[in-house]
Protein backbone atom coordinates (compact mmCIF):
# COMPACT_ATOMS: atom_id res chain seq x y z
CA UNK A 1 0.00 0.00 0.00
CA UNK A 2 2.81 2.42 0.79
CA UNK A 3 4.14 1.54 -2.66
CA UNK A 4 0.82 2.62 -4.13
CA UNK A 5 0.82 5.89 -2.20
CA UNK A 6 4.42 6.53 -3.17
CA UNK A 7 3.57 5.95 -6.83
CA UNK A 8 0.58 8.26 -6.63
CA UNK A 9 2.75 10.96 -5.06
CA UNK A 10 5.44 10.69 -7.71
CA UNK A 11 2.69 10.58 -10.35
CA UNK A 12 1.35 13.87 -9.03
CA UNK A 13 4.81 15.46 -8.91
CA UNK A 14 5.52 14.35 -12.48
CA UNK A 15 2.12 15.72 -13.50
CA UNK A 16 3.93 19.09 -13.55
CA UNK A 17 6.21 17.58 -16.18
CA UNK A 18 3.20 16.31 -18.12
CA UNK A 19 1.63 19.79 -17.97
CA UNK A 20 4.85 21.30 -19.30
CA UNK A 21 4.97 18.80 -22.16
CA UNK A 22 1.28 19.44 -22.82
CA UNK A 23 2.03 23.15 -23.24
CA UNK A 24 4.92 22.67 -25.67
CA UNK A 25 3.69 19.62 -27.59
CA UNK A 26 -0.03 20.05 -27.67
CA UNK A 27 -0.59 23.80 -27.48
CA UNK A 28 2.35 24.94 -29.58
CA UNK A 29 3.00 21.75 -31.52
CA UNK A 30 6.65 22.35 -30.65
CA UNK A 31 8.69 19.17 -30.05
CA UNK A 32 10.70 20.65 -27.22
CA UNK A 33 13.53 18.42 -26.07
CA UNK A 34 14.87 21.16 -23.77
CA UNK A 35 12.67 19.39 -21.23
CA UNK A 36 15.40 16.81 -20.55
CA UNK A 37 17.86 19.55 -19.61
CA UNK A 38 15.50 21.85 -17.79
CA UNK A 39 14.15 19.02 -15.61
CA UNK A 40 17.67 18.50 -14.24
CA UNK A 41 18.28 22.25 -14.31
CA UNK A 42 15.38 22.76 -11.91
CA UNK A 43 16.52 19.90 -9.68
CA UNK A 44 20.13 21.06 -9.51
CA UNK A 45 19.21 24.70 -8.92
CA UNK A 46 16.83 23.83 -6.11
CA UNK A 47 19.19 21.28 -4.56
CA UNK A 48 22.16 23.63 -4.62
CA UNK A 49 20.11 26.40 -3.01
CA UNK A 50 18.70 24.06 -0.34
CA UNK A 51 22.20 22.87 0.54
CA UNK A 52 23.14 26.52 0.96
CA UNK A 53 20.28 26.78 3.46
CA UNK A 54 17.69 28.53 1.31
CA UNK A 55 13.99 28.27 2.04
CA UNK A 56 12.65 25.34 -0.04
CA UNK A 57 9.87 27.51 -1.47
CA UNK A 58 12.46 30.03 -2.64
CA UNK A 59 14.44 27.15 -4.12
CA UNK A 60 11.34 25.99 -6.04
CA UNK A 61 10.69 29.48 -7.31
CA UNK A 62 14.31 29.80 -8.43
CA UNK A 63 14.02 26.45 -10.23
CA UNK A 64 10.87 27.63 -12.00
CA UNK A 65 12.58 30.83 -13.16
CA UNK A 66 15.68 28.89 -14.23
CA UNK A 67 13.51 26.59 -16.33
CA UNK A 68 11.73 29.56 -17.87
CA UNK A 69 15.07 31.07 -18.89
CA UNK A 70 16.14 27.80 -20.51
CA UNK A 71 12.82 27.58 -22.38
CA UNK A 72 12.97 31.21 -23.47
CA UNK A 73 16.45 30.57 -24.84
CA UNK A 74 15.20 27.64 -26.92
CA UNK A 75 12.29 29.76 -28.13
CA UNK A 76 14.61 32.62 -29.08
CA UNK A 77 17.05 30.33 -30.91
CA UNK A 78 14.11 28.96 -32.88
CA UNK A 79 12.35 32.25 -33.67
CA UNK A 80 15.28 34.67 -34.07
CA UNK A 81 17.69 32.40 -35.90
CA UNK A 82 15.12 30.16 -37.58
CA UNK A 83 16.62 26.99 -36.25
CA UNK A 84 14.47 23.88 -36.29
CA UNK A 85 12.65 23.41 -32.93
CA UNK A 86 14.23 20.01 -32.28
CA UNK A 87 17.73 21.26 -32.95
CA UNK A 88 17.19 24.40 -30.85
CA UNK A 89 16.09 22.16 -27.98
CA UNK A 90 19.06 19.84 -28.40
CA UNK A 91 21.47 22.78 -28.31
CA UNK A 92 20.05 24.15 -25.07
CA UNK A 93 19.73 20.69 -23.52
CA UNK A 94 23.38 19.92 -24.26
CA UNK A 95 24.55 23.24 -22.89
CA UNK A 96 22.47 22.72 -19.75
CA UNK A 97 24.34 19.49 -19.00
CA UNK A 98 27.53 21.45 -18.33
CA UNK A 99 25.64 24.16 -16.48
CA UNK A 100 24.02 21.57 -14.21
CA UNK A 101 27.40 20.07 -13.37
CA UNK A 102 28.69 23.55 -12.53
CA UNK A 103 25.69 24.32 -10.35
CA UNK A 104 26.04 21.11 -8.35
CA UNK A 105 29.83 21.00 -8.45
CA UNK A 106 29.66 17.21 -9.03
CA UNK A 107 27.29 14.73 -10.58
CA UNK A 108 24.83 14.58 -7.67
CA UNK A 109 23.82 16.31 -4.44
CA UNK A 110 22.19 14.43 -1.57
CA UNK A 111 19.56 16.33 0.39
CA UNK A 112 19.47 14.14 3.49
CA UNK A 113 18.97 16.07 6.74
CA UNK A 114 18.17 19.24 4.79
CA UNK A 115 14.94 21.18 5.04
CA UNK A 116 12.76 20.55 2.00
CA UNK A 117 9.06 21.03 1.34
CA UNK A 118 8.62 17.35 2.20
CA UNK A 119 10.36 17.62 5.57
CA UNK A 120 7.95 20.49 6.23
CA UNK A 121 5.02 18.20 5.54
CA UNK A 122 6.58 15.50 7.73
CA UNK A 123 7.04 17.93 10.62
CA UNK A 124 3.45 19.07 10.17
CA UNK A 125 2.22 15.48 10.25
CA UNK A 126 4.40 14.56 13.25
CA UNK A 127 3.12 17.57 15.14
CA UNK A 128 -0.45 16.57 14.41
CA UNK A 129 -0.40 12.85 15.13
CA UNK A 130 3.06 11.99 16.41
CA UNK A 131 6.03 10.34 14.72
CA UNK A 132 5.60 7.00 12.98
CA UNK A 133 1.82 7.29 13.32
CA UNK A 134 -0.04 4.78 11.21
CA UNK A 135 -3.58 4.47 10.03
CA UNK A 136 -5.68 2.04 8.07
CA UNK A 137 -6.67 2.71 4.48
CA UNK A 138 -8.81 -0.04 2.95
CA UNK A 139 -7.51 -2.43 5.60
CA UNK A 140 -3.90 -1.61 4.80
CA UNK A 141 -1.60 -0.01 7.31
CA UNK A 142 0.01 3.18 6.00
CA UNK A 143 2.06 5.97 7.50
CA UNK A 144 0.09 9.11 8.21
CA UNK A 145 2.86 11.35 6.92
CA UNK A 146 2.73 9.63 3.52
CA UNK A 147 -0.98 10.42 3.32
CA UNK A 148 -0.34 14.06 4.14
CA UNK A 149 2.39 14.21 1.49
CA UNK A 150 -0.03 12.81 -1.07
CA UNK A 151 -2.73 15.27 -0.03
CA UNK A 152 -0.43 18.30 -0.25
CA UNK A 153 0.85 17.20 -3.65
CA UNK A 154 -2.76 16.81 -4.79
CA UNK A 155 -3.64 20.30 -3.59
CA UNK A 156 -0.53 21.77 -5.19
CA UNK A 157 -1.24 20.16 -8.57
CA UNK A 158 -4.89 21.23 -8.43
CA UNK A 159 -3.80 24.84 -7.90
CA UNK A 160 -1.37 24.63 -10.82
CA UNK A 161 -4.05 23.14 -13.05
CA UNK A 162 -6.44 25.94 -12.19
CA UNK A 163 -3.84 28.61 -12.92
CA UNK A 164 -2.89 26.99 -16.24
CA UNK A 165 -6.53 26.53 -17.20
CA UNK A 166 -7.22 30.17 -16.40
CA UNK A 167 -4.13 31.36 -18.25
CA UNK A 168 -4.99 29.58 -21.48
CA UNK A 169 -8.43 31.13 -21.47
CA UNK A 170 -7.21 34.69 -21.11
CA UNK A 171 -6.69 36.85 -24.19
CA UNK A 172 -2.98 36.15 -24.33
CA UNK A 173 -3.46 32.44 -23.61
CA UNK A 174 -6.09 32.20 -26.36
CA UNK A 175 -3.64 33.84 -28.74
CA UNK A 176 -1.05 31.22 -27.74
CA UNK A 177 -3.44 28.37 -28.50
CA UNK A 178 -4.20 29.96 -31.85
CA UNK A 179 -0.45 30.26 -32.53
CA UNK A 180 -0.16 26.49 -32.24
CA UNK A 181 -3.36 25.90 -34.19
CA UNK A 182 -2.90 28.29 -37.14
CA UNK A 183 -0.13 30.84 -36.81
CA UNK A 184 -0.91 32.56 -40.12
CA UNK A 185 -4.43 33.33 -38.94
CA UNK A 186 -3.47 34.81 -35.59
CA UNK A 187 -0.64 36.84 -37.14
CA UNK A 188 -3.22 38.34 -39.50
CA UNK A 189 -5.11 39.33 -36.35
CA UNK A 190 -2.14 41.24 -35.00
CA UNK A 191 -0.37 38.77 -32.71
CA UNK A 192 3.41 38.54 -32.60
CA UNK A 193 3.56 34.75 -32.91
CA UNK A 194 7.31 34.62 -32.26
CA UNK A 195 6.83 36.27 -28.90
CA UNK A 196 4.01 33.84 -28.10
CA UNK A 197 6.28 30.88 -28.82
CA UNK A 198 9.08 32.25 -26.63
CA UNK A 199 6.75 32.91 -23.69
CA UNK A 200 4.94 29.59 -24.14
CA UNK A 201 8.08 27.45 -24.26
CA UNK A 202 9.38 29.39 -21.25
CA UNK A 203 6.24 28.53 -19.27
CA UNK A 204 6.49 24.91 -20.37
CA UNK A 205 10.08 24.58 -19.19
CA UNK A 206 9.36 26.48 -15.97
CA UNK A 207 6.81 23.80 -15.10
CA UNK A 208 9.21 21.01 -16.07
CA UNK A 209 12.02 22.50 -13.97
CA UNK A 210 9.62 22.77 -11.05
CA UNK A 211 8.79 19.09 -11.48
CA UNK A 212 12.53 18.34 -11.33
CA UNK A 213 13.00 20.50 -8.23
CA UNK A 214 10.08 18.83 -6.46
CA UNK A 215 11.16 15.30 -7.39
CA UNK A 216 14.70 15.98 -6.16
CA UNK A 217 13.31 17.05 -2.79
CA UNK A 218 10.98 14.06 -2.63
CA UNK A 219 13.61 11.44 -3.42
CA UNK A 220 16.27 13.26 -1.39
CA UNK A 221 18.86 13.93 -4.08
CA UNK A 222 19.49 15.66 -7.38
CA UNK A 223 21.40 13.85 -10.09
CA UNK A 224 22.76 15.13 -13.39
CA UNK A 225 21.19 12.15 -15.20
CA UNK A 226 17.71 12.47 -13.77
CA UNK A 227 16.33 14.31 -16.81
CA UNK A 228 17.16 11.56 -19.27
CA UNK A 229 14.02 10.21 -20.92
CA UNK A 230 11.77 12.72 -19.20
CA UNK A 231 10.41 14.15 -22.42
CA UNK A 232 9.13 10.79 -23.59
CA UNK A 233 7.85 10.13 -20.09
CA UNK A 234 5.84 13.34 -20.17
CA UNK A 235 4.61 12.61 -23.67
CA UNK A 236 3.46 9.16 -22.57
CA UNK A 237 1.50 10.79 -19.73
CA UNK A 238 -0.16 13.28 -22.08
CA UNK A 239 -1.08 10.53 -24.57
CA UNK A 240 -2.54 8.30 -21.86
CA UNK A 241 -4.48 11.28 -20.54
CA UNK A 242 -5.91 11.98 -23.98
CA UNK A 243 -7.10 8.43 -24.34
CA UNK A 244 -8.69 8.44 -20.86
CA UNK A 245 -10.46 11.74 -21.41
CA UNK A 246 -11.80 12.04 -24.91
CA UNK A 247 -12.33 15.80 -25.03
CA UNK A 248 -10.24 18.50 -26.64
CA UNK A 249 -11.23 21.51 -24.53
CA UNK A 250 -8.38 22.99 -22.51
CA UNK A 251 -9.77 22.09 -19.09
CA UNK A 252 -10.27 18.42 -19.88
CA UNK A 253 -6.91 18.07 -21.59
CA UNK A 254 -5.22 19.48 -18.47
CA UNK A 255 -7.09 17.04 -16.23
CA UNK A 256 -6.15 14.31 -18.70
CA UNK A 257 -2.44 15.16 -18.48
CA UNK A 258 -2.54 14.87 -14.68
CA UNK A 259 -4.49 11.60 -14.73
CA UNK A 260 -2.21 10.28 -17.45
CA UNK A 261 0.84 11.01 -15.34
CA UNK A 262 -0.62 9.18 -12.33
CA UNK A 263 -1.80 6.19 -14.37
CA UNK A 264 1.51 5.91 -16.18
CA UNK A 265 3.46 6.00 -12.90
CA UNK A 266 1.18 3.30 -11.49
CA UNK A 267 1.66 1.12 -14.58
CA UNK A 268 5.41 1.50 -14.24
CA UNK A 269 5.28 0.62 -10.53
CA UNK A 270 3.22 -2.47 -11.26
CA UNK A 271 5.58 -3.54 -14.05
CA UNK A 272 8.59 -3.13 -11.76
CA UNK A 273 6.78 -5.08 -9.06
CA UNK A 274 6.21 -7.92 -11.51
CA UNK A 275 9.92 -8.11 -12.04
CA UNK A 276 10.62 -5.75 -14.94
CA UNK A 277 14.31 -4.93 -15.03
CA UNK A 278 14.58 -1.22 -14.15
CA UNK A 279 17.19 -0.90 -16.89
CA UNK A 280 14.48 -1.72 -19.42
CA UNK A 281 12.19 1.04 -18.23
CA UNK A 282 13.24 3.58 -20.87
CA UNK A 283 12.94 1.19 -23.80
CA UNK A 284 9.49 0.15 -22.61
CA UNK A 285 8.50 3.81 -22.28
CA UNK A 286 9.80 4.59 -25.76
CA UNK A 287 8.00 1.57 -27.25
CA UNK A 288 4.84 2.58 -25.48
CA UNK A 289 4.91 6.11 -26.92
CA UNK A 290 5.78 4.74 -30.36
CA UNK A 291 2.77 2.43 -30.31
CA UNK A 292 0.53 5.18 -28.95
CA UNK A 293 1.65 7.49 -31.78
CA UNK A 294 1.06 5.05 -34.62
CA UNK A 295 -2.09 3.42 -33.24
CA UNK A 296 -4.54 6.10 -34.44
CA UNK A 297 -3.38 5.85 -38.08
CA UNK A 298 -3.39 2.03 -37.98
CA UNK A 299 -6.94 2.09 -36.68
CA UNK A 300 -7.91 4.49 -39.44
CA UNK A 301 -6.36 2.30 -42.13
CA UNK A 302 -8.10 -0.74 -40.71
CA UNK A 303 -11.41 1.08 -40.84
CA UNK A 304 -10.75 2.06 -44.44
CA UNK A 305 -9.92 -1.53 -45.32
CA UNK A 306 -13.09 -2.95 -43.82
CA UNK A 307 -15.00 -0.19 -45.52
CA UNK A 308 -13.46 -1.12 -48.86
CA UNK A 309 -14.19 -4.80 -48.29
CA UNK A 310 -17.78 -3.95 -47.61
CA UNK A 311 -17.94 -1.82 -50.71
CA UNK A 312 -16.51 -4.63 -52.79
CA UNK A 313 -18.83 -7.25 -51.37
CA UNK B 1 -5.77 56.08 -48.27
CA UNK B 2 -3.13 53.63 -49.47
CA UNK B 3 -0.12 55.12 -51.22
CA UNK B 4 2.31 52.68 -52.80
CA UNK B 5 5.44 54.34 -54.16
CA UNK B 6 8.01 52.70 -56.43
CA UNK B 7 8.05 49.37 -54.68
CA UNK B 8 10.33 46.63 -55.96
CA UNK B 9 10.70 43.01 -54.99
CA UNK B 10 12.95 40.37 -56.46
CA UNK B 11 12.80 36.79 -55.20
CA UNK B 12 15.90 34.57 -55.22
CA UNK B 13 18.01 37.53 -56.37
CA UNK B 14 21.29 36.57 -58.05
CA UNK B 15 20.29 32.95 -58.65
CA UNK B 16 19.03 31.11 -61.70
CA UNK B 17 15.51 31.23 -60.24
CA UNK B 18 15.49 35.01 -59.98
CA UNK B 19 11.97 36.42 -60.26
CA UNK B 20 11.38 40.13 -60.53
CA UNK B 21 7.94 39.95 -58.97
CA UNK B 22 7.36 43.68 -58.55
CA UNK B 23 9.12 46.18 -60.76
CA UNK B 24 8.64 49.73 -59.66
CA UNK B 25 4.95 49.66 -58.84
CA UNK B 26 3.26 52.87 -57.76
CA UNK B 27 -0.43 53.40 -57.11
CA UNK B 28 -2.66 55.56 -54.96
CA UNK B 29 -5.89 54.07 -53.70
CA UNK B 30 -8.43 56.52 -52.35
CA UNK B 31 -10.29 55.92 -49.15
CA UNK B 32 -13.46 53.91 -49.64
CA UNK B 33 -12.61 52.60 -53.08
CA UNK B 34 -12.90 48.97 -54.06
CA UNK B 35 -10.08 47.90 -56.33
CA UNK B 36 -9.95 44.62 -58.23
CA UNK B 37 -6.50 43.38 -59.22
CA UNK B 38 -6.38 41.17 -62.32
CA UNK B 39 -3.51 39.47 -64.04
CA UNK B 40 -2.16 36.19 -65.38
CA UNK B 41 -0.32 33.70 -63.20
CA UNK B 42 2.99 35.15 -62.12
CA UNK B 43 1.99 38.68 -63.02
CA UNK B 44 2.64 39.87 -59.48
CA UNK B 45 -0.92 40.47 -58.35
CA UNK B 46 -0.71 38.32 -55.25
CA UNK B 47 2.81 39.59 -54.58
CA UNK B 48 1.45 43.14 -54.56
CA UNK B 49 -1.14 42.16 -51.98
CA UNK B 50 1.39 40.30 -49.84
CA UNK B 51 3.77 43.26 -50.02
CA UNK B 52 1.07 45.43 -48.48
CA UNK B 53 0.16 42.74 -45.92
CA UNK B 54 3.79 42.33 -44.89
CA UNK B 55 4.25 38.64 -45.72
CA UNK B 56 7.74 39.68 -46.83
CA UNK B 57 9.79 42.86 -46.72
CA UNK B 58 10.00 44.83 -49.99
CA UNK B 59 13.43 45.65 -51.48
CA UNK B 60 12.76 49.29 -52.31
CA UNK B 61 10.01 51.87 -52.15
CA UNK B 62 7.48 52.87 -49.56
CA UNK B 63 3.97 51.92 -48.53
CA UNK B 64 1.90 54.56 -46.78
CA UNK B 65 -1.34 53.49 -45.20
CA UNK B 66 -3.48 56.05 -43.45
CA UNK B 67 -0.42 58.24 -42.95
CA UNK B 68 1.74 55.46 -41.51
CA UNK B 69 4.84 54.29 -43.34
CA UNK B 70 4.24 50.56 -42.87
CA UNK B 71 6.82 49.02 -45.18
CA UNK B 72 9.19 48.29 -42.29
CA UNK B 73 6.48 46.99 -39.95
CA UNK B 74 6.15 43.29 -39.20
CA UNK B 75 3.17 41.40 -40.54
CA UNK B 76 1.49 41.23 -37.13
CA UNK B 77 1.88 44.97 -36.55
CA UNK B 78 0.29 45.86 -39.89
CA UNK B 79 -2.68 43.74 -38.86
CA UNK B 80 -3.80 46.57 -36.59
CA UNK B 81 -4.74 48.48 -39.77
CA UNK B 82 -5.38 45.66 -42.23
CA UNK B 83 -7.98 42.91 -42.41
CA UNK B 84 -7.20 39.90 -44.57
CA UNK B 85 -8.99 36.97 -46.19
CA UNK B 86 -6.82 34.28 -47.76
CA UNK B 87 -7.32 32.12 -50.82
CA UNK B 88 -7.20 28.94 -48.77
CA UNK B 89 -10.40 28.71 -46.67
CA UNK B 90 -8.38 26.91 -43.97
CA UNK B 91 -5.90 29.76 -43.54
CA UNK B 92 -8.10 32.32 -41.89
CA UNK B 93 -9.44 30.42 -38.90
CA UNK B 94 -8.06 28.26 -36.09
CA UNK B 95 -9.63 24.82 -36.78
CA UNK B 96 -9.44 23.32 -33.29
CA UNK B 97 -10.92 26.34 -31.56
CA UNK B 98 -14.61 27.12 -31.36
CA UNK B 99 -16.43 29.57 -33.61
CA UNK B 100 -16.91 31.98 -30.72
CA UNK B 101 -13.26 31.78 -29.67
CA UNK B 102 -12.22 32.60 -33.22
CA UNK B 103 -14.62 35.52 -33.33
CA UNK B 104 -13.43 36.72 -29.92
CA UNK B 105 -9.85 36.75 -31.17
CA UNK B 106 -10.96 38.78 -34.16
CA UNK B 107 -12.54 41.35 -31.83
CA UNK B 108 -9.02 41.94 -30.49
CA UNK B 109 -7.34 42.44 -33.86
CA UNK B 110 -4.36 44.72 -33.41
CA UNK B 111 -5.20 45.43 -29.77
CA UNK B 112 -3.20 44.59 -26.71
CA UNK B 113 -3.91 41.11 -25.39
CA UNK B 114 -3.50 40.86 -21.65
CA UNK B 115 -4.77 38.63 -18.89
CA UNK B 116 -8.42 39.56 -19.36
CA UNK B 117 -10.89 36.73 -19.97
CA UNK B 118 -10.53 35.62 -23.58
CA UNK B 119 -14.20 34.86 -24.10
CA UNK B 120 -16.44 37.13 -22.01
CA UNK B 121 -20.03 35.91 -21.68
CA UNK B 122 -21.30 39.25 -22.93
CA UNK B 123 -19.85 38.58 -26.38
CA UNK B 124 -21.90 35.45 -27.08
CA UNK B 125 -25.11 37.39 -27.77
CA UNK B 126 -23.19 39.77 -30.00
CA UNK B 127 -21.73 36.87 -31.97
CA UNK B 128 -25.15 35.33 -32.48
CA UNK B 129 -26.32 38.59 -33.99
CA UNK B 130 -23.18 38.76 -36.11
CA UNK B 131 -23.45 35.30 -37.70
CA UNK B 132 -27.25 35.13 -38.01
CA UNK B 133 -27.38 37.10 -41.30
CA UNK B 134 -25.14 34.46 -42.90
CA UNK B 135 -28.14 32.08 -42.86
CA UNK B 136 -25.84 29.14 -42.22
CA UNK B 137 -27.29 28.14 -38.87
CA UNK B 138 -23.99 28.98 -37.17
CA UNK B 139 -25.69 30.96 -34.39
CA UNK B 140 -26.62 27.67 -32.70
CA UNK B 141 -23.19 26.11 -33.16
CA UNK B 142 -20.96 28.80 -31.70
CA UNK B 143 -19.28 26.30 -29.42
CA UNK B 144 -18.32 23.75 -32.05
CA UNK B 145 -14.80 23.83 -33.49
CA UNK B 146 -14.41 25.70 -36.76
CA UNK B 147 -12.60 22.73 -38.34
CA UNK B 148 -15.99 20.97 -38.57
CA UNK B 149 -17.37 23.63 -40.94
CA UNK B 150 -17.25 23.65 -44.74
CA UNK B 151 -14.81 25.79 -46.70
CA UNK B 152 -17.53 28.27 -47.64
CA UNK B 153 -18.68 28.64 -44.05
CA UNK B 154 -15.12 29.15 -42.90
CA UNK B 155 -14.46 31.72 -45.60
CA UNK B 156 -17.64 33.60 -44.67
CA UNK B 157 -16.54 33.62 -41.03
CA UNK B 158 -13.05 34.77 -41.98
CA UNK B 159 -14.65 37.66 -43.83
CA UNK B 160 -16.69 38.60 -40.77
CA UNK B 161 -13.62 38.24 -38.56
CA UNK B 162 -11.37 40.41 -40.71
CA UNK B 163 -13.96 43.18 -40.81
CA UNK B 164 -15.38 42.88 -37.27
CA UNK B 165 -13.24 45.83 -36.22
CA UNK B 166 -13.45 48.16 -39.19
CA UNK B 167 -10.02 47.84 -40.86
CA UNK B 168 -8.37 50.76 -42.67
CA UNK B 169 -7.76 48.38 -45.55
CA UNK B 170 -9.28 45.04 -46.49
CA UNK B 171 -7.14 42.63 -48.51
CA UNK B 172 -8.90 39.78 -50.32
CA UNK B 173 -6.57 37.30 -51.99
CA UNK B 174 -8.69 35.30 -54.47
CA UNK B 175 -10.85 34.44 -51.52
CA UNK B 176 -13.49 32.65 -53.59
CA UNK B 177 -11.14 30.73 -55.90
CA UNK B 178 -11.16 27.54 -53.81
CA UNK B 179 -14.95 27.39 -53.42
CA UNK B 180 -17.60 25.79 -55.61
CA UNK B 181 -19.45 28.29 -57.85
CA UNK B 182 -22.58 28.46 -55.71
CA UNK B 183 -20.69 29.03 -52.47
CA UNK B 184 -18.35 31.44 -54.21
CA UNK B 185 -21.21 33.67 -55.32
CA UNK B 186 -22.65 33.56 -51.79
CA UNK B 187 -19.33 34.64 -50.29
CA UNK B 188 -19.04 37.30 -52.98
CA UNK B 189 -22.47 38.71 -52.10
CA UNK B 190 -21.41 38.80 -48.49
CA UNK B 191 -18.19 40.58 -49.46
CA UNK B 192 -20.18 43.25 -51.25
CA UNK B 193 -22.51 43.71 -48.27
CA UNK B 194 -19.71 43.93 -45.72
CA UNK B 195 -17.62 46.31 -47.81
CA UNK B 196 -20.46 48.68 -48.67
CA UNK B 197 -21.83 48.68 -45.11
CA UNK B 198 -18.66 50.23 -43.67
CA UNK B 199 -17.45 51.74 -46.94
CA UNK B 200 -14.18 49.82 -46.57
CA UNK B 201 -11.13 50.51 -48.68
CA UNK B 202 -10.63 47.17 -50.40
CA UNK B 203 -8.00 45.54 -52.55
CA UNK B 204 -9.21 42.30 -54.10
CA UNK B 205 -7.09 39.96 -56.19
CA UNK B 206 -9.17 37.80 -58.48
CA UNK B 207 -8.90 35.42 -61.37
CA UNK B 208 -12.43 36.00 -62.49
CA UNK B 209 -12.92 38.83 -64.95
CA UNK B 210 -16.65 38.61 -64.35
CA UNK B 211 -16.07 39.40 -60.68
CA UNK B 212 -13.83 42.32 -61.54
CA UNK B 213 -16.43 43.74 -63.93
CA UNK B 214 -19.31 43.32 -61.47
CA UNK B 215 -17.58 44.46 -58.33
CA UNK B 216 -15.74 47.54 -57.27
CA UNK B 217 -15.02 50.88 -58.80
CA UNK B 218 -11.54 50.32 -60.20
CA UNK B 219 -9.65 47.60 -62.06
CA UNK B 220 -5.90 47.21 -62.13
CA UNK B 221 -4.34 44.77 -64.54
CA UNK B 222 -0.90 43.55 -63.64
CA UNK B 223 1.62 42.15 -66.09
CA UNK B 224 5.22 41.08 -65.49
CA UNK B 225 5.43 42.79 -62.15
CA UNK B 226 4.05 46.09 -63.38
CA UNK B 227 0.68 47.75 -63.63
CA UNK B 228 -0.30 47.40 -67.27
CA UNK B 229 -3.76 48.99 -67.20
CA UNK B 230 -5.72 50.99 -64.67
CA UNK B 231 -9.41 51.74 -65.18
CA UNK B 232 -11.43 53.93 -62.88
CA UNK B 233 -14.65 55.92 -62.87
CA UNK B 234 -16.68 55.81 -66.08
CA UNK B 235 -13.98 53.83 -67.88
CA UNK B 236 -14.39 51.06 -65.36
CA UNK B 237 -18.19 51.17 -65.61
CA UNK B 238 -18.07 50.78 -69.38
CA UNK B 239 -15.61 47.87 -69.20
CA UNK B 240 -16.96 44.42 -70.10
CA UNK B 241 -15.46 40.96 -69.84
CA UNK B 242 -14.77 40.89 -73.59
CA UNK B 243 -12.78 44.11 -73.36
CA UNK B 244 -10.66 42.61 -70.62
CA UNK B 245 -10.10 39.45 -72.68
CA UNK B 246 -8.93 41.55 -75.63
CA UNK B 247 -6.51 43.37 -73.36
CA UNK B 248 -5.16 40.09 -72.04
CA UNK B 249 -4.60 38.85 -75.58
CA UNK B 250 -2.89 42.09 -76.48
CA UNK B 251 -0.53 41.75 -73.53
CA UNK B 252 0.28 38.19 -74.46
CA UNK B 253 0.90 39.09 -78.10
CA UNK B 254 3.12 41.98 -77.11
CA UNK B 255 5.11 39.63 -74.95
CA UNK B 256 5.64 37.20 -77.84
CA UNK B 257 6.51 39.95 -80.31
CA UNK B 258 8.96 41.46 -77.86
CA UNK B 259 10.98 38.33 -77.53
CA UNK B 260 10.94 37.36 -81.22
CA UNK B 261 11.62 40.89 -82.39
CA UNK B 262 14.57 41.28 -80.12
CA UNK B 263 15.90 37.94 -81.36
CA UNK B 264 15.52 39.18 -84.94
CA UNK B 265 17.22 42.43 -84.18
CA UNK B 266 20.01 40.58 -82.48
CA UNK B 267 20.60 38.44 -85.56
CA UNK B 268 20.73 41.39 -87.92
CA UNK B 269 22.54 44.04 -86.04
CA UNK B 270 24.92 42.44 -83.61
Amino acid sequence: MSLLIGSLTIGLILALLALGIFVSFRIFDFPDITAEGSFTFGASTAAALIVLGANPMVACLAAFIAGMLAGALTGLIHTKFRINPLLAGILVMTALYSINLHIMGRSNIPLLNKTTIFTWIETFSNGLSGEMAKTLVLDWEVQVKDLWTLLFCGIGITLFCLVIWWFFRTNIGTAMRATGDNDQMIRALGVNTKRMIVIGIAISNGLIALAGATLAQYQGFADVQMGVGMMVWGLASVIIGESIINDTSVGFVIIGAVLGSIVFRLLVAIALRWGLNPNDLKIITALFVFIALILPSIMKNKKKLTFKKKANA
Amino acid sequence: MLKIQNIKKTFNAGTINEVKALQDVSIIIEEGSFVCVLGTNGSGKSTLLNAVAGTFQIDEGSILLYGFEISKWGEYKRASLIGRVFQNPFSGTAPNMSIQENLAMAMKRGKKRGLGWGLPKSLTKEFQKLVKPLNMGLEDRLESPIGKLSGGQRQALTLLMSTALKPKLLLLDEHTAALDPKTASKVLDLTQQVVSKDNLTTLMVTHSMQQAVNLGDRIIMMHQGQIAYDFQGDDKKRLRVNDLLTLFDELRRKENIDSTVSALLLEHYV
